[in-house]
């Protein structure tokens, strides 16, 4: 009888380990730690190519920290979330600005990752408020579940290290702010001044 | 043997808990992510993805009916007829996951509606104030958002989308200037459904 509780005990703890390291997933990424590995589909676009600047042709996916820039700021939104809709023009505006910097510009990218968006619909967003940086379908929420199930927008940023590991500096919930403080939080965030 | 069947009991017990413990936040992905309605929707769970008969097939001329608006105006559908193609969406419950994201979505398309000279109109059980906050945290919706609440459930009724227990189903109507249904999508009630689905539909209407 002793025996079989044991072994019972043992599927048990089995379980608790199981169910940890599956839940573990569901916390957004930390900062200071690295970011989980995300993978996207190389842009058909050539302009969108152009700014990911990947060092590689070809179709097939890439990898965050593939992207040619000392960080990358990674929004998560969805079409559907009426946060999202209202701070696409901010969005936009911190593209801008950080175009407009020739101290930044190359930099600093930003890319966008609709959760639960079908191409079409990421499409759609990305016409209605003339988003002019990349953004990638997540329409079965795979990416969503990998950045810990946040709600929309959220924002993470992760800096690239010339070696090509990589650790995340900003994760982060809601609206932006005022666009010009953000940008220079992120800035001293980036070390890059 | 007693002492067996409560171990079996324990161990079940457990098993249970550790599965739910495991698949919850799993099944909240598809859920309303939207921080406009931060900590206030109300996690159904996985529900049983349809749940009524439908009474009408694409063909059938849509029957008639005439709701209250959270604007406070009044809406028949034969307003419409001769007119513009009407898109009626059924939607399951206020703050409820889904359904709170579908329409903002649709907020943002009205140019989508325009060019295929429809309208839209968003039809829930839920009572008029319900609707009214429920929307509220959706921004300046442009289309009219219809409580079917009294008699209870009885647009949905007639359409057949009632589900067993009150709410409607997830779905999608598209009917002609003529008053003809031209397409009907009673979506799995735990999904939403992709845009471009109706936007074909809307694009093989003349």
């Amino acid at each position: 009888m002793k025996k079989i509780t044991a072994s019972w005990l043992v599927v048990i703890m089995l379980f608790f380990a199981v169910a940890s390291s599956l839940t573990a997933a569901s916390s957004p990424p930390a900062v200071g730690g690295p970011l989980p590995e995300i993978k996207l589909p190389i842009p058909k676009d050539s302009a969108e190519k152009k700014y990911l600047d990947l060092g590689f042709f070809g179709f097939g996916t890439f990898k965050i920290p593939e992207i040619k820039a000392k960080v990358v700021i990674i929004e998560i939104f969805s079409m559907y979330c009426p946060y999202c809709q209202r701070e696409a023009p901010n969005v936009n505006q911190l593209y801008a600005k950080i175009e407009q910097d020739p101290a930044i510009k190359g930099k600093i990218k930003i890319i966008g990752i609709g959760a639960g968006n079908t191409s079409y619909e990421v499409g759609t967003f990305k016409n209605k408020y003339n988003v002019p940086f990349p953004l990638f379908a997540d329409s079965d929420y795979v990416i969503h579940k990998v950045v810990g199930e946040v709600r929309t927008p959220y924002f993470i940023g992760v800096k690239i290290n010339p070696d090509g590991t990589n650790r995340v500096i900003y994760s982060k919930l809601g609206a932006l702010g005022s666009v010009d403080d953000f940008l220079s939080t992120f800035i001293k965030l980036s070390d890059l001044q | 043997m007693k002492k067996n069947s409560w171990h079996f009991r324990f161990v079940l017990l457990t098993g249970i808990s550790l599965l739910i413990f495991v698949y919850a936040p799993a099944s909240q992905a598809a859920f309303g992510l939207s921080d406009a309605f931060k900590n206030n929707i109300y996690n159904p769970g996985l529900l049983k993805p349809t749940d009524s008969v439908l009474k009408l097939k694409v063909g059938d001329r849509a029957p008639n009916f005439t709701l209250k608006a959270v604007s406070g105006d009044t809406v028949s559908l034969k307003q419409y007829r001769g007119k513009k193609n009407v898109v009626i969406s059924f939607v399951p419950a206020a703050w409820t996951p889904v359904c709170s994201d579908q329409w903002p979505g649709y907020n943002i398309v009205k140019d989508i509606f325009d060019k295929h000279d429809a309208i839209l109109l968003g039809i829930s059980v839920d009572n008029i104030p319900t609707l009214f906050s429920w929307t509220n945290q959706m921004g300046n919706l442009w289309f009219p958002v219809l409580s079917d609440f009294w008699p209870h459930g009885k647009v949905a009724s007639l359409y057949g989308v009632l589900r067993a227990d009150g709410v409607a189903e997830r779905a999608v109507f598209v009917i002609d200037k003529k008053g003809i249904i031209r397409f009907i999508d009673v979506h799995d009630i735990n999904k939403r459904p992709p845009l471009e689905d109706l936007v074909k539909e809307l694009e093989k209407l003349k």
